[in-house]
């Protein structure tokens, strides 16, 4: 049981990168990224990378963003969910619903009751739940095949919300509920300021925290100097976000409307920035919890590891089909999440609501590095990939290319990030 | 002495096939036996339903003294039933720590999985078991046969089994890992542990078991003790599936 030649052969020096301890695959991602916005942002006559692009971008991207996640899981326990998409059109119906006929009418709730928002979200994600995890008790009791549930589901569930409705537009949506659609909700420049320092804050405690525990156990640790950098590249990446969305200036037409919503007594000589919108700042949680359940609970381990191998993880005692109910349910309630972005972003609720967003949310993840195979990806990678999906589409609007070629432009992307995913595995030794 | 491990007349079939047909065996602390026998003999089955993979159809299994009901592989463990099966059982995404705690993650006070503990509890045991072992960080994927060996012995060693079972240990090994096996097993055997080791290597068996039992079509065909049978007994009893000492 020996493999000296490997331990034996440590490079003198090493790398900028290595040292740095860096994800390179991250780096890869956003390098890919950066070079999209580049590109869009020279060919558009410098219109791309404005305050105002890269708002609309952010709200944009959210909700498939949020699905994304949870389809990681998803991938990553060899599974599929085709029925995200129309998932979240029944979600979107029944919270549709709840609030403007439910609630109103059979509870006597007013409308613009101030409990009205929570109790319809409450219902959409506990809908969501209890169809995911059904549609989960099939996959992982029944042993049906999750593409065929979910294939099952996505016409389902389409028509369960036409049927639902009535196949009428439902609408217009609480005020409250409104504030999660994006433009209609955002922080401010002072708030904004307040949540971004604390993020850093945040982020530079957690770096550190992490580099005491290693010291703690007697793990070798990267130099002072690199902690440094990546701090330094985290803590600057989050407040330029933020000052580039509070420097997106509200029109005055808006603020004319209501100055007192934007902090000035008085309309004239009032100026303000949008600052985050609460749907980025749910995505964010989305990613937090996400991320922890992925890295640090037994849950997030067991994923990965019937990922890898299935019959190993039932041999250690797991209990693969509970799990699968498990990350159907979820996929079910970040559904429904997606869809409170989606419908409040629209204002209505609307039959083709969430149309091919279970293709949208299958590419992010896979443009992201989730590995069909199973047991490999990342929530973040999900969450890059699905800006870069919203980037290209966005992009090529601005610059006039046609919805057609949009849409060959996006398919060749995917299987081009996949395939060079599958040249750095080779390279980089990673399985 | 109260057995370690009782089976009494214990019997599976799938599909109208008796893979374990009515097989009796025990296991004492302290003591090695060997299953020996043809592939699809049962062997594979016969220990799978005591690490509670498989769910018998009829038959006893009595732990120290105790009769028990497995329900699940975690049921097995829980009585310190540790198995290393043939194929390992890793997850190759996953570090050899995540590997070795899977199931049984050590958690902080937070309830969230404890990655820095776990590592240094797999540097201090694989210290032990195999030194040269340092690729902590990378996927098992990335480990060479007889690391990834280790690693699925690791962890039965490291919660302290009473009773391990092993499923062919040394057949991807090399000359050199194998006698590190060999001296595990015995090791192991001095501190008390019974063991169960299933092997194709009639030789090995001859040195490192007490007893030996030979299975055959599902059933044994008999349980010998390793000084009174000759390795030319065991193979005719393998081949035959009759047992020499009783026909003569």
């Amino acid at each position: 049981m020996s493999d000296q030649t490997a331990s034996a052969a440590t490079p003198a020096r090493k790398s900028l990168f290595k040292t740095l301890e860096v994800d390179t695959r991250l780096l890869g991602m956003i390098g890919a990224l950066l070079l999209i916005w580049v590109v869009f942002h020279l060919w558009s006559d410098q219109r791309f990378l404005t305050p105002r692009n890269i708002f609309n971008l952010s709200i944009q991207t959210v909700s498939v963003a949020i699905m994304a996640t949870g389809m990681v899981f998803v991938i990553v326990t060899r599974h599929i969910d085709l029925s995200v998409g129309a998932l979240l059109a029944t979600t979107t119906a029944v919270m549709a619903i709840t609030q403007t006929q439910i609630l109103p009418q059979m509870f006597g709730l007013e409308i613009g009751h101030p409990m009205i928002p929570w109790i319809t979200i409450a219902a959409g994600i506990l809908v969501g739940a209890l169809i995911g995890a059904f549609q989960g008790y099939l996959i992982g009791y029944q042993m049906i095949p999750a593409f065929i549930v979910t294939l099952g589901g996505l016409l389902i569930w389409r028509n369960v919300a036409w049927h639902l409705t009535n196949g009428q537009t439902i609408g217009p949506l609480d005020q409250t509920y409104m504030l999660f659609g994006g433009i209609n909700g955002t922080l401010g420049i002072f708030w904004s300021w307040v949540v971004g320092l604390i993020a850093a804050a945040a982020a530079a405690v957690g770096i550190l925290m992490a580099r005491r525990t290693k010291i703690g156990h007697g793990f070798i640790v990267k130099p002072v100097w690199a902690e440094a950098v990546v701090i330094a590249v985290v803590v600057a990446a989050i407040l330029g976000f933020v000052a580039v969305l509070n420097s997106y200036a509200v029109p005055d037409r808006v603020i004319a409307r209501e100055f007192e919503r934007w902090g000035c007594a008085a309309v004239e000589g009032c100026t303000a920035g949008y600052g985050i919108p609460y749907s980025v700042l749910l995505l964010i949680a989305v990613a937090v919890v996400m991320t922890i359940i992925a890295q640090r609970t037994r849950l997030g381990r067991y994923i990965f590891a019937t990922g890898g191998n299935p019959d190993a993880a039932e041999l250690s005692g797991i209990n693969t089909k509970l799990l699968t109910v498990k990350i159907f349910a979820m996929v079910g309630m970040l559904c429904a999440l997606g869809g409170i972005v989606a419908s409040a972003r629209l204002g209505y609720h609307t039959n083709d609501i969430g149309t091919l967003d279970e293709l949208r949310v299958i590419a992010a993840a896979v443009i992201g590095g989730t590995a069909l195979a199973g047991g490999i990806g990342t929530i973040y990678g999900a969450i890059i990939g699905a800006l870069i999906m919203q980037s290209l589409q966005s992009g090529m609007a601005m610059v006039g290319v046609d919805a057609p070629y949009q849409n060959i432009v996006v398919g060749l992307v995917l299987v081009l990030a996949v395939w060079i995913d599958i040249q750095y595995r080779k390279y980089s030794g990673a399985k | 002495m109260t057995p370690l491990v009782q089976m009494k007349d214990v019997s599976i079939s799938f599909g109208g096939v008796k893979a374990v047909d009515h097989v009796s065996i025990d296991l004492y602390p302290g003591e090695v036996v060997g299953l020996l026998g043809h592939n699809g003999a049962g062997k594979s089955t016969l220990i799978k339903i005591l690490s509670g993979a498989y769910k018998m159809d009829s038959g006893e299994i009595w732990v120290e003294g105790k009769k028990v009901d497995f329900q699940s592989p975690r049921d097995s463990r829980d009585h310190n039933i540790e198995t290393i099966y043939q194929t390992l059982a890793l997850a190759d995404n996953l570090d050899a720590a995540s590997n070795l705690f899977l199931g049984r993650e050590l958690t902080t006070p937070f309830g969230f999985v404890d990655d820095g503990r776990q590592e240094s509890e797999t540097r201090k045991i694989m210290a032990r078991l195999n030194p040269n072992f340092k690729k902590l960080k990378e996927p098992v994927s990335a480990l060479s046969g007889g690391q990834r060996q280790s690693v699925a012995i690791a962890r039965a060693v490291y919660f302290k089994a009473k009773i391990l079972i092993m499923d062919e240990p040394t057949a991807a090994l090399g000359v050199h890992e194998t006698k590190m096996v060999a001296d595990l097993i015995k090791e192991l055997k001095a501190q008390g542990l019974g063991i169960f080791l299933i092997s194709h290597d009639t030789r090995e068996m001859m040195e490192l078991c007490d007893r030996v039992s030979v299975m055959k079509n599902g059933q044994v065909v008999g349980t010998e003790r390793v000084e009174d049978v000759t390795e030319d007994d065991i193979l005719s009893m393998i081949i035959l599936g009759k047992n020499p000492k009783k026909a003569a």
